[in-house]
């Protein structure tokens, strides 16, 4: 299928396309570009070698948003029985309402707030003489109506300036009704570089208020924790269903399709099983060392992926019964993904990709561009850290700038009670020495090619001359980023919401995704770009009826 | 249900607002800066602001939104954006050279008092702004007004452009108001059909409704140019449509440059035309041609053919001040019964033109400005309607309450046309009406039984 830019070979040189990016920027801007930009060498090292995490520089046009959207959108935003209060002008709250495409069931309590918007709407007044007291009534407010379970309160910019305490607002709020847990998030959104900051942020409020808070112990024999998964078009559905089909019970997901009482259990699964690296790390590691949960990285976007992470959650188990099963669940599952890749690979196969999405997302969704046969030429996150990029075994050599030591780290220990080792040391050893890894994370650039181009908080126009340099078959970033390179004839592909469809994880999201992409790099769509009489402009001999 | 929670007995609010009728200022303003050609706007705040305007946009237009930000950190907050800022003009004119910078404020440069036209001088002072280059800038508090108030302010330091050489221009200036870029290209349409020359700004149209060539053009060929605007204060008057949108940027061209403007009402469904085109006549002293008139006649006749189906009928709308006063007429002339109107963005004055407009319909009617739709759908709850005409948002109280719906306004983020498809004018009013009887007289042949069903509506 022809498209517009069918100019198979890539002509340029890691090298050359690097300072192509960089030659147009003023040199103290193409200085610190440089710094993020990284031809990959395919090989681990102690020490970082790109940078991450750090300030974007002003004017420069990012794909990035901020702290608050971290925390209020990303992470809270998918909880569907807490109300959600923004405290601030009206504009945050009113841009996060129901616009990532986070899936719900409501189930049979049918508690379901997700398709509200909550906002204090600060006025001048509340600017110049505090919404403290403006706060307290809309916290009220929400619970006369709604009488829910609990109520998260988030700051925007100017709350912080003005210095409205809403910590002690939603103190004395939860202490007067009793039966409403209300707690606070100062993600207001100057803080950090990105929305990183806002990640770890309602990580830290997550783990402070909620987890812990139910010792129930829930039926089931292998419990899981499923962090870092957003259910965004319907993946936690989708990996549910799988889970339900191997007998793995999730206790809880942070925080796609979640509840309150699922936090508030989320301590008495066996295992957390990480899925994206970026926005939940904080989380995992605080319930290890409080309760003893050991962690691992999974990824379910990509059916071997999928495999692979459902055998990693089995051989934690160790019991044979769940590891016949996840094999018998594979072995259903994948021959309708063998089916579909038959099918859908010989139109695929050998075209080129690139993916500036997330923390995490660029590096799983690499996995379903493998399977389609397509190459990876460039990938980066738009609020990665170097640990992302190059594997958790640089972190102690990270250099930690004045905006990640304002981001509050929070201390912590075993729990007197609720500590309990979930393995045996000798069971640990014997699962690492079998090539187990826990806390264990490689990063994107291992997955990379030699040669490839790895970009840090890729903008605008390095974007565009990516494209114009490299012509991909698809681009994958957000929604802002989208018509841009779509008008350059270049088909791009949401990665954060997906634009519409989904679900993308486990194996029936496999399926879809190959299904998308086969649509979306062979439309025919991309070969309208040119009227015949553009094609053709010299007048012809003769009119066709003479 | 989706929205299970709502209950239909209202309680008084005083501080919550939930699910909100309105969104804050600086949009509103990059809307406005995006109808100058070669124009990038800037917001000075922090990287989410920008990132959430610039996807709302481009959500609602399907289109790229290209804007810059001063990326504020913690640092920047507490020691004001100024350095920020100027590295972010140095930047953008290195790296994108548009013809001007169009900054607006957020919350949290006003809130820390950051002064924006000082910024400027200091940048022009310290040669960042090259020849030809041009710096306009807006405050736009978002903990005031609303969206449209941003809009506003932006439209008024376009306004400050102008630059009177004291010769007159023959021209008029149009300003049109927060409308899509086919509405600005209709009203372009029609001024050209009546031979009358104008300015309009701002004008998305060309940038916010282009076309698929395997080009991208970041600054595409639409758009009030610089010339055109600085020229604005040789004009012989100005027409702003909209009281909220629009009579700011109008009535600063009158103040400062003595240019003459009379205050329209957007031109949506009949009436309102009928006084816009007769505004147009009156200023530039032409007459109107007969296919003005029979574009005209055609709506009338529309109404006239399908009055049963509109008669009597309830509606509920939602939206932005100038739309709905224009909207609430349209119907009341069809003798439709806008029952329940709701906007965000503040303003007593909205109510008073909406109680005036729907005075002889002989029912209660319900106005709320600075209101939410939480409390439009309580009121729909108390007393259901026929039609409900809104953004994309009222598609979860349509689809709870089982009520026809007619996407107008902003956002619209599920559906496609209003990017192409005016609703200004006498074209548009019939476009307007198509969309309303498509509704209606579906709802008609899903719910009549199937020996009342017929061919013929």
């Amino acid at each position: 299928m022809a498209t517009a830019t069918k100019k198979k070979l890539v002509q340029w040189g890691p090298a050359e396309v690097k300072s192509a990016l960089l030659e147009k920027y003023p040199p103290k801007v193409a200085r610190k570009r440089a710094k993020q930009i990284m031809i990959n060498e395919a090989q681990q090292s102690e020490t970082p070698e790109l940078t991450a995490n750090v300030r974007t520089i002003p004017g420069i046009i990012t794909m990035r948003g901020c702290t608050y959207a971290g925390c209020k959108s990303v992470i809270m935003g998918p909880t569907r029985d807490i109300v959600n209060l923004v405290h601030g002008p009206i504009g945050c709250s009113f841009y996060a309402w129901l616009t990532r495409r986070n899936q719900t069931d409501p189930g049979p309590d049918g508690e379901n707030y997700m398709n509200y918007c909550f906002s204090t709407d600060m006025q001048e007044q509340d600017i110049i003489f505090g919404g403290e007291k403006k706060l307290a009534q809309a916290i009220q407010e929400a619970y006369d109506l709604f009488h829910p379970k609990s109520i998260a309160v988030f700051a925007t910019c100017p709350v912080g300036l003005i210095g409205d305490d809403i910590h002690t607002v939603s103190k004395n709020m939860k202490e007067k009704f009793g039966d409403c847990n209300v707690y606070a998030f100062s993600c207001e959104g100057y803080k950090g570089v990105s929305q990183s900051a806002g990640h770890h942020i309602a990580n830290n409020q997550v783990f402070r208020h909620l987890v812990g808070l139910n010792d129930e112990v829930k039926p089931g024999k292998y419990k899981i924790n499923l962090l870092g998964e957003y259910n965004i078009g319907g993946d936690g559905f989708e990996i549910d269903r799988i889970f339900k089909k191997c007998g793995i019970t999730c206790i809880s997901t942070f925080s796609g399709n979640s509840t309150y009482d699922q936090f508030a259990s989320s301590h008495t699964a066996d295992l957390n099983a990480v899925m994206c690296h970026r926005s939940i790390n904080y989380v995992a590691d605080m319930m290890e060392t409080k309760y003893g949960i050991p962690w691992v990285k999974v990824n379910f976007i990509g059916a071997k992926a999928t495999a692979k992470s459902l055998r990693k959650i089995a051989g934690y188990f160790g019991e044979k019964e769940l590891i016949d099963r996840v094999e018998k669940v594979i072995a259903e599952e994948m021959p309708e993904v063998e089916a579909a890749l038959a099918e859908i690979t010989p139109r695929t196969e050998g075209k080129t990709a690139m993916m500036f999405v997330g923390g995490s997302r660029a590096h799983h969704y690499k996995e379903l561009f493998d399977e389609l046969k397509m190459k990876t030429i460039s990938a980066g996150y738009e609020f990665g850290h170097q640990d992302d990029y190059e594997g958790r075994q640089v972190l102690p050599n990270i250099q930690v700038d004045a905006d990640s030591r304002n981001i509050e780290e929070i201390e912590v220990s075993a729990d007197e009670t609720r500590f309990k080792p979930r393995k045996s040391e000798k069971e640990m050893e014997a699962l690492e020495k079998a090539g187990y890894k826990f806390k264990h994370y490689d990063g994107l650039a291992a997955d990379m090619d030699k040669g490839t181009l790895i970009i840090d908080d890729l903008n605008q126009y390095e974007a565009e001359k990516l494209v114009e340099l490299m012509k991909p078959d698809i681009f994958c970033a957000g929604v802002k980023e989208k018509y841009s390179i779509q008008k350059l004839g270049v088909p791009m592909k949401q990665l954060h919401s997906y634009d519409s469809g989904g679900p993308y994880a486990g194996f029936q999201g496999a399926v879809n995704f190959y299904k998308e992409i086969d649509r979306l790099v062979n439309s025919k769509v991309w070969s309208f770009m040119k009227a015949p009489w553009q094609k053709n402009p010299e007048l012809s001999a003769s009119y066709v009826w003479e | 249900m989706l929205l299970r929670h709502t209950p239909k007995e209202i309680t008084e609010r005083t501080a919550l607002t939930i699910n909100p009728a309105k969104t804050c200022q600086p949009i509103g303003a990059m809307y406005a800066a995006l109808g100058i050609h070669g124009c990038l706007p800037h917001s000075h705040g922090s990287q989410g602001c920008c990132a959430y305007h610039r996807s709302a946009l481009t959500r609602h237009y399907k289109e790229p939104v290209s804007a810059s930000t001063s990326s504020f950190t913690e640092g920047a907050s507490v020691f004001g954006g100024q350095a920020n800022m100027l590295q972010a003009i140095n930047n953008i004119f290195t790296v994108y050279n548009p013809e001007v910078i169009a900054i607006h404020t957020t919350c949290l440069s006003e809130t820390i008092g950051d002064d924006l036209p000082q910024i400027k001088k200091k940048a022009v002072a310290e040669g960042k702004v090259p020849e030809g280059r041009y710096l306009i800038s807006a405050s736009t508090p978002s903990y005031a007004g609303s969206h449209v108030t941003g809009f506003s302010n932006m439209v008024k330091a376009m306004a400050g452009m102008a630059e009177p050489t004291g010769k007159k221009n023959g021209k008029v200036n149009i300003i049109p108001g927060w409308v899509e870029p086919a509405d600005m290209e209709e009203i372009k349409r029609i001024t050209a059909m009546i031979g009358v020359k104008t300015i309009l700004f701002p004008d998305t149209s060309g940038v916010l409704n282009g076309p698929l060539s395997g080009e991208y053009k970041m600054f595409p060929e639409g758009g009030t140019t610089v010339a055109e605007l600085q020229s604005s204060g040789d004009s012989k008057g100005t027409l702003a449509l909209g009281e909220w949108c629009s009579a700011d940027a109008a009535r600063e061209l009158d103040k400062q440059h003595k240019v003459p403007c009379s205050v329209l009402d957007m031109p949506f469904g009949l009436k309102a035309t009928d006084r816009f085109i007769d505004a147009l006549r009156t200023i530039a002293g032409v007459s109107i041609p007969e296919e003005i008139a029979h574009e005209r006649g055609q709506l009338v006749d529309m109404i006239s053919d399908m009055h049963q189906y509109l008669y009597g009928k309830k509606v509920a709308l939602v939206g932005d001040p100038d739309q709905l006063i224009a909207m609430t007429e349209f119907l009341v002339s069809m003798d439709m019964k806008p029952i329940h109107i709701v906007t965000g963005t503040p303003g007593k004055k909205f109510e008073k033109r909406i109680k005036e407009i729907t005075k002889d319909m002989g029912c209660e009617v319900n106005v709320k400005a600075q209101g939410d739709m939480f409390l439009f759908h309580q009121w729909i709850k108390n007393e259901p309607v026929d039609l409900i005409i809104g953004n994309t948002y009222c598609k979860y109280i349509a689809r709870d309450e089982d009520i026809p719906y007619v996407r107008w306004g902003f956002p619209i983020l599920d559906r496609q046309g209003h990017q192409y498809f005016p609703t200004v004018g006498y074209k548009g009013g019939i476009r307007l009406l198509e969309k309303i009887l498509g509704v209606l007289l579906d709802r008609k042949d899903r719910d009549d039984t199937e020996s009342k069903f017929e061919l013929v509506l």
